[in-house]
This record gives structure tokens, sequence and C-alpha cells, in this order.
């Protein structure tokens, strides 16, 4: 079974690896928003899958890597672009430290509902304060160095479709490897422990509130550098990143893919981005489908994608059942 | 002096909508135990509905004077509404928080883009009637008496719902539902029949106060996300789940909002999530909730 995943793994990394000349630019690009969601989506999902706590607030750290990524190359002109994943790491360590601290206290609906408080309280301050964010209009995030190189000789698609494209895989495949580990430690079984019964895994001597406020942490900073990983192909932070809907849509994301799951959320990254923008191909009323989809797979699917095997494989078997007793005995 | 007094109107005339919509997220809260984002979208279809006929009706030669009860109906048909997205809310009231808060996430998203089919993205507003009504001068203030009406007529419902609630054979069954469901149920209480009724009247609540308020501003299909974390603000501070709450939830949010706009305008929605947090910090329960046993 370990065998098979790292099989796997490997393979979905030399599939992408292998996919930019096959895929030809505009599709590439197309996948690029997949990493920077990947990185976000397996940090929310350690909260959401593991630790049973549904943030509706996790896009202020998506925000909070953007804007990160903004200063360190707009305005403190520093261009490596791995100065910018340390910064947007600490950017969103720094804000979950008292975040997390005030909502590792709470469960179920009011951890919901205090995420959502601060994310919101996060994106009026980035709307609101213009002298330091910009407000509506944003900030630029300009064009970072990869390893000290510059890569001058080309030009912006050039540069994301090759070098970057590349980078952010590598990136993205350390950190899922990471969070393997975090959730194959003992720290991620004290995790699922408290999200399974809180008070047995606390006689068992697991700190319940110090495991959700770690497991915050490391979350935030995943999203933060996800959301770095976001900012360069768009070349903007703008507060919108941090607005609530967004933050919905990130637990749409790790929904679709399937939370239960480690390899859920890179899927969801995977499977919204494509569909999004097969639906928006179709019809300018795309998120009326796109509410639709996630309509049917909170009502018939919730284990999401990688589910669906499983799903579809009791479904048949109910079915045979079914048909090798053709006259069930009544039910008394 | 003038200049507060038309902030302090102006705070209560949007504290006023607020707790229409404030109002239906409590009651679905407080029966069916299902937060519901898609409130936000009710009050937008309701200020859509109201454009609509507001428009119709005026260019047909109705007098201006009769907008008000002409926009309340017209809210208040969004309750046409509330049976069919109850009936599919009812698939998922045994499920995880998360997953209810997640399809009403979606209802949201199709409301948004069917207000956009319907009515463009372009704001759109019910012309000549916001003044039609004249104001009121309040030594050097000039209150309109829209937003007076208005105002009355959320304190009127107000009033209404809390007979409604305390007083009638429904409400008592109503609040033994909320109470404990099983109980009622075994006593013989259509359960399924109060809900789908909670949830109609809520969704025309929020429908009303959408209806209310295109007099004085521009619909917006945006309008519809934007409220409902203020509605959710407003309950929060409330109290989950009570009406008291809503009243008191809303004149807070309404009026902070507009304090802030004379002060210092940077903080006027960061001051209204502030005091979100440091109520659910301090108060998980609201202002008027009860606490978690």
């Amino acid at each position: 079974m370990r065998g098979g995943a790292l099989l796997a793994a490997l393979a979905a990394v030399a599939a992408l690896a292998a996919a930019p000349p096959l895929l030809g630019e505009y599709r590439t690009t197309l996948l690029l928003p997949v990493f920077g969601y990947g990185v976000a989506l397996l940090g929310l999902n350690l909260l959401f899958g593991y630790g049973g706590l549904v943030s509706f607030g996790h896009a202020m750290f998506v925000a909070a890597g953007a804007y990160a990524a903004a200063v360190v190359t707009g305005v403190w002109r520093i261009e490596s672009f791995e100065a910018v994943l340390l910064a947007a790491a600490a950017a969103g360590l720094a804000l979950a430290l008292p975040v997390g601290a005030l909502c590792a206290r709470y469960t179920k609906i009011f951890f919901g509902m205090l995420t959502l408080a601060f994310g919101m309280l996060f994106h009026s301050f980035l709307f609101k304060f213009y002298g330091l964010t910009g407000g509506d209009q944003g900030m630029r995030v300009r064009r970072p160095t990869l390893l000290g190189l510059e890569f001058e000789e080309l030009d912006k698609t050039a540069f994301l479709v090759g070098p970057y494209y590349w980078y952010c895989l590598a990136v993205a495949a350390l950190l899922a490897l990471l969070m393997w580990r975090i959730v194959r430690s003992p720290f991620g079984l004290a995790l699922r422990a408290q999200r399974d019964n809180p008070r047995k895994a606390e006689y068992l001597g697991v700190e319940v509130r110090r495991t959700r406020f770690v497991a915050f942490l490391v979350s935030a900073a995943f999203g933060a550098v996800g959301g770095a990983m976001l900012a360069v192909p768009t070349g903007l932070a703008d507060p919108e990143l941090a607005y609530w809907t967004h933050s919905g849509t990130l637990v749409f994301m790790t929904l679709l893919g399937g939370f239960a799951h480690f390899a859920g959320p890179l899927l969801g990254a995977l499977a919204y981005v494509l569909l999004q923008d097969w639906l928006m191909s179709l019809t300018p009323y795309w998120r009326l489908l796109l509410g639709a989809v996630l309509a049917l797979i909170v009502l018939a699917c919730p284990q999401g994608l990688m589910g669906l095997p499983a799903l579809l494989r009791a479904r048949l078997a109910a079915r045979r059942r079914r048909a090798a007793a053709p006259h069930p005995a009544p039910a008394e | 002096m003038a200049a507060l007094i038309e902030v302090l109107a102006a705070g209560l005339f949007h504290a006023a909508v607020l707790f229409l919509v404030a109002a239906g997220l409590q009651l679905v809260f407080g029966v069916q135990r299902i937060l519901n984002l898609a409130c936000g979208s009710f009050y937008a279809l309701g200020a859509y509905l109201g454009v609509t006929a507001g428009g119709l009706a005026l260019g047909a030669g109705l007098s201006p004077l009769l907008a008000l009860p002409l926009l309340v109906l017209a809210g208040a048909a969004v309750a046409a509404l509330g049976p069919p997205v109850e009936r599919l809310l009812r698939l998922v009231y045994d499920r995880d928080e998360s997953f209810q808060l997640l399809l009403t996430f979606a209802l949201v998203l199709m409301f948004q883009d069917l207000i956009r089919m319907g009515w463009g993205s372009q704001p759109q507003q019910v012309e000549g009637v916001y003044l039609a009504y004249g104001q009121v001068q309040l030594g050097a203030a000039r209150i309109p008496v829209w937003n007076l009406l208005v105002l009355a007529a959320a304190i009127a419902i107000a009033g209404g719902l809390g007979l409604f609630l305390q007083r009638t054979d429904f409400g008592r069954i109503l609040r033994a539902t909320a109470e404990n469901r099983r109980m009622a149920a075994s006593l013989g209480v259509d359960t399924g029949r109060v809900y789908a009724a909670v949830f109609t009247l809520g969704t025309a609540l929020g429908g009303i106060g959408g209806a209310l308020v295109v007099p004085a501003a521009a619909a917006v299909p945006e309008k519809a996300v934007e409220l409902v974390v203020e509605a959710f603000a407003v309950v929060v501070i409330g109290g989950l789940g009570s009406m008291p709450g809503a009243l008191a939830g809303a004149a807070i949010v309404g009026l902070l909002r507009a304090g802030a706009l004379l002060v210092w305008p940077e903080l006027e929605l960061l001051a209204v999530y502030a005091v979100v947090v440091a109520v659910l910090l301090l108060r998980p329960a609201g202002l008027f909730g009860r606490p978690a046993a």
C-alpha cells in the first residue's frame, strides 16, 4: 500500500513535469494555480480532514501570502522567490499566532464562525487601508528570480510556463512530502484522535488545544506559501483573495477532491481549476453550474472524487445483492 | 450636530433592514439548526423583485406614496422560494454542520448567477420614491421620511413576530419544535410542516428587507454575499437563534457602522468584525443567547 502510494505520487509528479510541452502554453498557464491551491489546500485539509475543523476564513492566509509576495518584491525590492516563500510563511504564521490561539478554543460551528469573522476582519483591513495595502487596487507582485536566476531572456509567459512551472511543481511536491510526514507523525495521530473523540484523546495525554493550535499554525503557513505561489502568475495581491466567498471556494475545492484522503486536496485543486475553466468557456453563468456541482457533491458524494470509486463499488455491490435475492423477505 | 443626527438616522435605517434579514436567519437557525448563508440571496432577490415591481407600478402611474406596501408585497413574494429550498435542505438536516453550511454556500453561488441572468449586472434602483414622502427637519438635520417609514415597518414586523411567536398556537408549536423536535413530533406536531413554514417565513423576511432598500440604494448582485456576512455579524453579536438578540445586534451593527463612518471611515467594517470577534471570544453564546450546556 505504502509502495503503491509512493509509486502513484512519483507517477503524478513525473506526468506533471512532462506536461508543459505536450499541453502547450495556454493549458500550462491553466495548471499554474493548481500548485498554489494544492499547497494551500493541503494546509486547509490538515484542519478539515485530519482535525475535523472547517475554517471559513482560510483565504486570509492565502491573501497574507500574496501580500507578503507583493511587499517583498515590490516594496523591499528583494527578487529571490525563496525569500518570498519564506516571508509568506512567516506572514502566515504571524497572522495565525493570535488568530489560531483564539480559534483553537472552539470547534464546529463556532470555529467556522470565528474564522469567518477573522477573515472578514483581515479583508476589511486590506480593503480600507489604502496607504498600506493599496485598497481595492491591491498591490503589484513583481517577477521574482528562481534560485538566483533571472531568466532575463524569457518573456512573462515563457517564464511562467517554463522555469516557474517546474519550480512550483517542485515546491508543491516537497511540501506535500512534508505534509505527508506531518500527518503520519505522532502529532498527526493526536490531531485525528482529538477529532474523533476529544475527551478520550485528553485522557490519553493529548493536549487537545495545543494540538489544534499547532495544526492551525502549520495550516496557515501552507496557506500563505500557496498564496505567494498564486500571486506571481497574476502579478497582483488584491483584497478579494481574503473575501469569505474565496474561503468557501477553498473548502469546496477540498471537498471536491475528497477531504478524507491525503491526496484529496491536490486532486481537488486540479479538478476545480479544470472544471471552472471548462464551465467558464461554456457560459457566463458558470457560478450557477459550479454551485450545482457543489450541491451534488454535498448530497450524493461527500467523500469527493477520491471517494467516488468506493461509492460506485458499494452501489454495485448493493445492486448485485438485490439481483441475487429477487424476493427479499418482507420487513418486519 | 446635524451631521450626527443624519448619520444616526442612516444607521438606524440600515439596522432596520439588517434586522429583517437577521430575523429570518434566526428563525431558521432556531428551529432547523442551519446557518443559512443563502439569506443574503433572498435579500438580493427581494431587492430585484422590488425594482421590477416598483418600476412597473410607477410606470403605470401608481402614486409613489403607495410604494411602501407595494415593495413589502414584492419582497414577500420571495417566500415562493421557501418551500422548494427547504425541501432541498431537508436532505442534510442530520448531516454535519459543515456540510449544511456548504450546501447553503452552493445556493449562494447559484442564486448569484440566477439574479444576473434575470436582471443583469448593472446597479438598479426604484427612482422617484425615496424623497416622495418628503423629509423631516430636525434642527439643521434633514431625514428622509422613507427612512423613518422603513424603521417603523421593521419595528412593526418585529412586534408582530414577537406576538406571533409568544401568543399564537402556531408560535407555541414552533417554539416547542425548536426546543425539542422529537418531543414535539411525539406530541403530534407535523415537524416537517413547521420546518417548511419557518423557512418560508424566514425567506419572506429577507426578501422584504431587500425590497425596502431599493428606493434608497441601488441593487447589485454582489449585495447578496456582502449582506450575509453582516447579517451573520448581527446574529453572532445578538446570540444565535434569539429574536431579541437579532434586534439588539442589528442596532449595534447599524449604529457602529454609521458611527465609524463619522469618526474614522476606514474602520467602518473593521469595527463590526472586531465586535463580532470580541463577542465570540468573551461570550460565545452572544448577548441574548443561552450558553450551550
